[in-house]
């Protein structure tokens, strides 16, 4: 793939920056999103919260439902395609779907390949942990990474658990020679040539955003401080007492997410948030973030 | 790097609600020229020209609306030199058949958003801009506007095809692509110099 179309792909990432990205599962809900601020609409069938409760599998949405959301905002829409399945990302191309998120909200197709993203025009954005796996995923063609969090639980700490792991990793490599390198990418499993770009650059190639429990302006505001350059908002928005309140507040959260006093009034009378889940009421086998690798 | 010395006086201000606001005071920092971000009102008042960057008209609008901005903005503009990029260009048109984006009127021209189609149609290419720079211009479209309705009072810079994709008029310098993505501060640097300068 040329440089040229990467930077056509980030581009994109960087039109949405300080903005919020909203789940949504209808074109009513797409356009109460848009009305809000939202700077894009992720089209998908059910939000986290309702794929964990109905348990089943769960696949890109229905064509015909992506349509109608794209018809009925002028914002860019997204879609979800399973881990490792191309045929659904090659449909949601066809789609002209603005950006793809691989997404281990739905469930998985390859355990051992991700899709091979260079092989398409559209853009992909993939969720991380730690920043071995945000690299795998750009060395794939990935042009925009979010942290996985754990989706559907209204719950901040995995994703500023990620957040976190993957700003103190570039940290770490900054500090490291020339010639410690190679090591460093063979202990990370992570190509060589993003290994040394981070450690030069102390960032990531490509635009940084969070995803994976937001449910308050006050969340939104947490991830922007650790370093997200924008908020992707799941179950948070559409399983709150008052969407329209919450979406409108957590998109002001997400420009003034540094101004404490404007935080405060923003989050007055919204409500209350999504009821949301602790980590130790999910099974093992049911932790989202840790599909894909 | 030495700075010019009237660069050293001036301070930019960037509409920093939504959008590639970082990458605009990184392309005006290159030129070692300062920006500051506007997010209230007040931050009107401390700066000599201002940028609308690239990213969606729609949140813009809302947040332009909901902070106080919109109106103090809409007045400053009366005079102040002002760059708009894609979005930004969009919103200093005359206003758009669409209620979800307020436009400012202060260029002659309507904007019709994402024209060239959706991010599948966004692209990059080489434009000569004769009057502004020696070398080729690496520009990048994303999801782009076209303009339709041009008035003569607005000066084509550049055009893609057949569409004018840089424009001036008098104090308001527009882009439909994205110089603020690309390496090369030409563009930014004709607005300081040919614009900010001399309205001093």
């Amino acid at each position: 793939m040329t440089k040229e179309l990467f930077e056509v792909k980030t581009g994109l990432a960087e039109m949405l920056k300080g903005g919020v990205i909203m789940d949504v599962t209808t074109p009513e809900q797409a356009k109460i999103a848009e009305q809000a601020g939202a700077v894009a609409v992720m089209a998908l069938e059910r939000i986290p919260a309702d794929i964990r409760r109905d348990g089943g599998i769960a696949r890109a949405s229905d064509p015909q439902m992506i349509k109608e959301i794209q018809k009925a905002v002028s914002i860019p829409v997204m879609a979800k395609c399973r881990i490792g399945h191309f045929a659904e990302a090659q449909i949601l191309e066809a789609l002209e779907i603005d950006y793809i998120d691989e997404s281990e909200v739905l469930t998985p197709a390859d355990e051992a390949n991700h899709i091979w993203k260079h092989d398409f025009k559209t853009p992909f954005v993939c969720g991380a942990t730690n920043l071995a796996e945000a690299l795998r995923r750009i060395g794939e063609g990935a042009a925009l990474i979010r942290t996985k969090g754990e989706p559907g639980t209204g719950n901040i700490v995995e994703a500023v658990r990620h957040m976190r792991t993957i700003t103190t990793e570039m940290a770490n490599l900054s500090i490291l020679r020339t010639d410690e390198l190679m090591a460093a990418a063979k202990n990370m499993g992570a190509p060589y040539h993003l290994v040394a770009q981070v450690a030069e650059t102390g960032k990531l190639p490509v635009p940084n955003f969070s995803a994976g429990g937001i449910a308050t302006p006050a969340d939104a505001s947490l991830m922007m401080q650790l370093g997200a350059e924008t908020i992707f908002v799941g179950s948070g928005i559409f399983k709150s007492e008052d969407s329209e309140a919450m979406a409108k507040a957590i998109v002001q959260a997400a420009t003034f997410y540094d101004k404490p006093e404007k935080l405060a009034e923003i989050s007055e009378g919204l409500g209350k948030a999504m009821k949301g889940l602790d980590m130790v009421e999910i099974k093992p086998e049911d932790r989202m973030q840790d599909r894909g690798w | 790097m030495t700075v010019r010395p009237e660069y050293e006086e001036l301070t930019i201000g960037v509409v920093a609600l939504q959008g590639s606001f970082a990458k605009h005071a990184f392309s005006m920092g290159k030129l070692g020229i300062k920006c500051r971000a506007v997010r209230e009102p007040e931050d009107l008042k401390l700066i000599d020209a201002l940028i609308l960057p690239g990213g969606e008209s729609t949140a813009m609008t809302l947040l332009l609306e909901e902070e106080g901005l919109w109106e103090p903005m809409n007045e400053i503009l009366e005079t102040m030199p002002v760059f708009g990029t894609c979005a930004g260009a969009i919103l200093l048109g005359q206003q758009i058949d669409d209620e979800r984006v307020r436009c400012f009127n202060k260029i002659d021209y309507i904007a019709e958003r994402n024209a060239y189609g959706r991010q599948i149609e966004s692209f990059k290419t080489s434009l000569i801009i004769p009057s502004m720079l020696d070398h080729d211009f690496h520009a990048i479209f994303i999801r782009a506007p076209k303009f339709r309705e041009i008035k003569p009072s607005v000066q084509s810079l550049a055009v893609f095809g057949a569409d004018p994709v840089l424009m001036r008029q008098d104090n308001v310098l527009v882009a439909s692509f994205h110089p603020e993505l690309t390496e090369d501060p030409g563009i930014h640097k004709y607005f300081v110099d040919e614009i900010v300068l001399k309205s001093r």
